[in-house]
């Protein structure tokens, strides 16, 4: 078994990736999010009942990670930007060409408001020894991803837990 | 207009939320990608899921996954429930043409310190006898008519 390197173990418990959203909180992503789930919750759709309930139109709590996604594309970007690059750093410093993600923690702390531009940073939490599952062999990791808002408010921890794998031959 | 929404008096533990199926098409499966920014190949290349990731198709991603949980939830809730924590354990993925139903139970209803009212909700998704994901989620009900738990803020938020 190989050991983890020095450089990744360095990694566990630093701030890195401290970004702001490359834009603002836009309720044309919230209708798309909608559709994808046909989630017709009145508090997302009707202006009267976001004010009455949540004081202003509110992003479903799910979509927290949707707000820090870079587009496809932008100007002047001369590579695709990654999410969650904590991820993809420790695929290539790994070697291990495969990655899917297996659990996932939401909490959900202040409403994300139309309007809303979030500020995050990842926190590598811990990498296991190597395993064997039917996908092939590999590192489990814990990502930790911490959201705020510009008032400084936090409004969400997610908590992924990814593999990282070869292929069986 | 506001519908109607759950109190905590109305709920209790071993109450079963009503079965949800949806079927699965690759426009959704995209749609759901595209609606999280999400532009990994696996979530709208067949080709690429199967020599790449050894799937048999495109498959659901991760936020597309916990959007349809909330969906789920809030369904069963109305729109006074407020989502304060959901974990999930996606142990096989859902592809086109899958049937997806989702499953729910109450595991315990409470108060916290603050006098906010929550349920603690197990709940599954399964595709034929198989259960892709396994979920818990802690989701805020109010405790009266006039309780609103999205107005908590700070310390009076606990989730």
């Amino acid at each position: 078994m190989s050991e983890l390197p020095e450089e990744v173990r360095s990694w566990i418990g630093q701030k890195r990736y401290e970004e702001v959203g490359e834009f603002d909180v836009e309720r044309g992503y919230i209708f798309t999010s909608l559709a994808s789930v046909q989630n017709g919750n009145p508090l997302y759709w009707d202006e009267k009942v976001a004010n009455d309930l949540a004081g202003g139109i509110v992003a479903p709590p799910s979509m927290i990670s949707v707000w820090f996604r870079p587009h496809y594309w932008a100007p002047g970007r001369t590579q695709q930007a990654q999410p969650l690059q904590v991820h993809f750093d420790l695929k290539e410093k790994l070697g291990l060409p495969e990655a899917v993600m297996t659990d996932n923690t939401i909490v959900f702390r202040e409403p994300v408001r139309v309007g809303d531009r979030l500020r995050t940073h990842q926190v590598l939490r811990s990498v296991s020894d190597e395993k064997t599952t039917k996908l092939g062999t590999g590192r489990f990791w814990v990502i930790d991803v911490e959201y705020e808002n510009q008032h400084g408010e936090s409004v969400g921890t997610e908590s992924y837990t990814g593999f990282g794998y070869r292929r069986k031959a | 207009m506001e519908q109607a929404s759950l109190t905590l008096e109305q709920v209790k533990p071993g109450d079963r939320l009503p079965e949800l199926a949806i079927d699965v098409g690759v426009t959704d499966v995209v749609l759901g990608a595209l609606a999280s920014r999400d532009w990994r190949p696996m979530h709208h290349d067949k080709d690429f899921a199967i020599e790449r990731n050894g799937t048999r198709h495109i498959f659901v991603n991760t936020p597309h996954n916990a959007a349809y949980f909330e969906r789920y939830i809030t369904d069963w809730t109305g729109p006074r429930g407020r989502l304060g924590r959901i974990q999930f354990r996606m142990k096989d993925s859902v592809f086109p043409g899958d049937r997806m139903v989702f499953h729910g139970e109450v595991k315990d209803v409470a108060r916290d310190e603050t006098g906010c009212g929550w349920a603690e909700l197990s709940l599954r998704l399964t595709v034929g006898e198989k259960t892709t994901t396994e979920c818990s989620a802690r989701v805020a009900l109010p405790t009266a008519e006039d309780d609103n738990p999205w107005r908590r803020k700070g310390a009076e938020w606990r989730p």
